[in-house]
């Protein structure tokens, strides 16, 4: 079987033809993780027990009826920050080393209905914090295009697992480019909807008010399909929202006025990135689309005012694991020190520096300077793109200033790794819609580019990603 | 430079306990990260308000208790690393 030829649809099609089953192929996905994980470390648990339980099921309903859902019987992988009814959930950290799901994420009981089979759960960033995976407490996760590269991050073993053919679509979440970078840098598509269109209830928390999950998949379709199964209301996450269906599914490319911000190309980003992404934005615009420069001014303030955000909600996220409710725990005679204690060995540096920065932020004294002028910043970056959106209908940009780092770059400056997610913060502060797609490649390396769109315009955005799939 | 007081006196606000040589490490990163911030002073704060904060659709579910599948309180309780029968064993906080 050519696992690298298969997508959903092929998969669907070949189970209603009886070509294989999905037994087969999920034994055959569980090969590939047993012959490469190994050296790439995309998984944190296979769920192998699990898996073939669920493709047993899947097989059953699918000899049973004529008609099955679309992702029944499509081997899957899960960051490991989502919620699996039985399955252990660390959000790759020592201080839920062992901790095990109560229940299904929303997401994870969509994908269940559907009769979809789950291989394991992937390598993170410790709690979603990081930009190449080298924040988790158990292992590195290796680029399957050059070992000696960073997968990007925080989904780094959701996109390398995909990368790798060991699984054919897998789910991460993005708090301000951490499904988009690894995809990116690993050569697959990755999708982070308008905030609220996937629910996150049973997803851990980092940051409320910026996270969502999102499907990475070889290509747009199948984000699309992902998405279709995953998006919608749900009343366990009061900031889900239904996202209207496609008001313009006959989009063509020329009819699209697309932005592209002249912040975005900037002084010290690998100039082959740049050509890559204009090479792209140029093969677009030979098919007719109007391309026009814009402005999107408050861009450079994104990464500032996300590392006070993004921190200062986490500090109080993370107040739960305080090592009486989960797994890792230090007992000690009084209480203050079972917290101080539980604290400072479960986690780890990254995870530390956020919630200190977090807590600087919102201390007294420091709030106004910090935190209220971050969020009156972040009101000016989404007003920045109301206004171009008033003159385009879409904003392509890179999704990257360069291609996947060496390991141990930048893990040392926190600085120039927090700088390292310049291009996909804003859309997170905005809550706007944004794909991350492979668009050519420098030193041997993928390039992404990004297309942001309009609030709820999440089926357009796909749209449009898939006709210029056509061209790059 | 953050001194070492003040990443102390954020560390206990975090509830994190610090070694000296994170002590050390963290008055140098925390502070690279807050000289950073100082590209903000030159947004004066007149010039914007909180409207734009993207959640506008908000609708809070009631304060009320929830009923869950049989088996949830213990699958909870099993997690906690103390228990006593079917609760969470804690500190005496008296």
């Amino acid at each position: 079987m050519e696992l690298e030829n298969l997508t959903i649809s092929k998969i669907h099609e070949g189970l209603k033809n009886k070509d294989f089953s999905s037994f087969e192929i999920t034994k055959e996905y569980l090969k590939q993780i047993a012959q490469k994980d190994q050296s790439i470390g995309a998984f944190l648990t296979v769920t192998e027990n699990l898996a073939i339980e669920q493709a047993k099921k899947a097989d059953e309903k699918i000899s049973k009826g004529k008609d099955f859902p679309v992702l029944c019987g499509v081997p899957c992988a899960i960051k490991d920050n989502m919620l699996v009814d039985g399955v252990k959930c660390t959000s790759a950290s020592k201080i839920l080393e062992n901790y095990v799901a109560p229940y299904d994420a929303t997401v994870i009981k969509k994908l269940k209905e559907q009769g979809c089979v789950i291989l394991g759960k992937t390598n993170m960033d410790e709690f979603a914090m990081g930009s190449s995976t080298e924040n988790s407490a158990f292992k590195l996760t290796r680029n399957p295009l050059n070992l000696d590269r960073v997968p990007g991050g925080s989904s780094g073993g959701s996109a390398a697992a995909v990368a790798a053919n060991m699984a054919l679509f897998s789910l991460g979440s993005d708090t301000g480019g951490s499904i988009r970078q690894p995809a990116s840098f690993c050569g697959v598509a990755g999708f982070k909807p308008t905030y609220g269109a996937i629910s996150r209830y049973g997803l851990m928390a980092f940051s409320s008010s910026l996270d969502q999950i999102g499907p990475l998949a070889k290509n747009i379709q199948d984000c699309k399909t992902v998405f279709e199964v995953i998006s919608g209301q749900d009343e366990l996450d009061s900031t889900s929202i239904k996202i209207p269906g496609d008001k313009n599914p006959k989009t063509e490319l020329k009819n699209l006025r697309i932005g592209i911000p002249k912040e975005y190309f900037i002084d010290g980003m690998d100039k082959d990135v740049e050509k890559n992404v204009r090479q792209a934005i140029k093969k677009v615009q030979d098919q007719g689309a109007k391309v026009v420069e814009i402005s999107l001014p408050h861009s450079e303030y994104a990464v500032a005012i996300y590392y006070i955000i993004a921190p200062s909600e986490a500090s109080a996220n993370l107040a739960k694991y305080d090592g009486i409710r989960f797994g890792f725990s230090k007992n000690e005679k009084e209480l203050i020190d079972v917290y101080l204690k539980t604290r400072g060995l479960g986690f780890g540096p990254e995870v530390k520096r956020r919630i200190m920065l977090g807590t600087y932020s919102l201390s007294s004294g420091y709030y106004d300077a910090y935190y209220l002028k971050a969020q009156q910043v972040r009101s000016l970056i989404k007003q920045d793109f109301e206004n171009a959106f008033e003159k385009v209908d879409m904003i392509f940009t890179p999704v990257t200033p360069t291609v996947a780092f060496k390991f141990g770059e930048k893990a040392r400056d926190p600085l120039s790794m927090y700088l390292s997610d310049i291009f996909t913060i804003s859309a997170n502060m905005a809550g706007l819609p944004a794909i991350s797609m492979p668009c050519g490649k420098s030193e041997g390396l993928p390039v992404g580019l990004q297309i942001i769109g309009k609030q709820f315009d999440d089926y357009q955005v796909l749209r449009v990603a898939s006709l210029v799939e056509k061209l790059v | 430079m953050l001194s070492k007081e003040e990443v102390n006196k954020i560390a206990k606000l975090a509830r994190i306990e610090l070694t000296e040589q994170e002590i050390e490490k963290m008055r140098k990163d925390l502070s690279a990260v807050l000289d950073y911030f100082n590209l903000l002073k030159k947004i004066s704060s007149e010039k914007s308000d909180l409207s734009g904060t993207p959640i506008k659709y908000l609708t809070l579910r009631k304060d009320e208790a929830i009923p869950q599948p049989d088996g949830m309180s213990e699958k909870i309780i099993k997690a906690a690393p103390a228990k006593k029968g079917n609760h969470i064993k804690v500190k005496a906080i008296l």
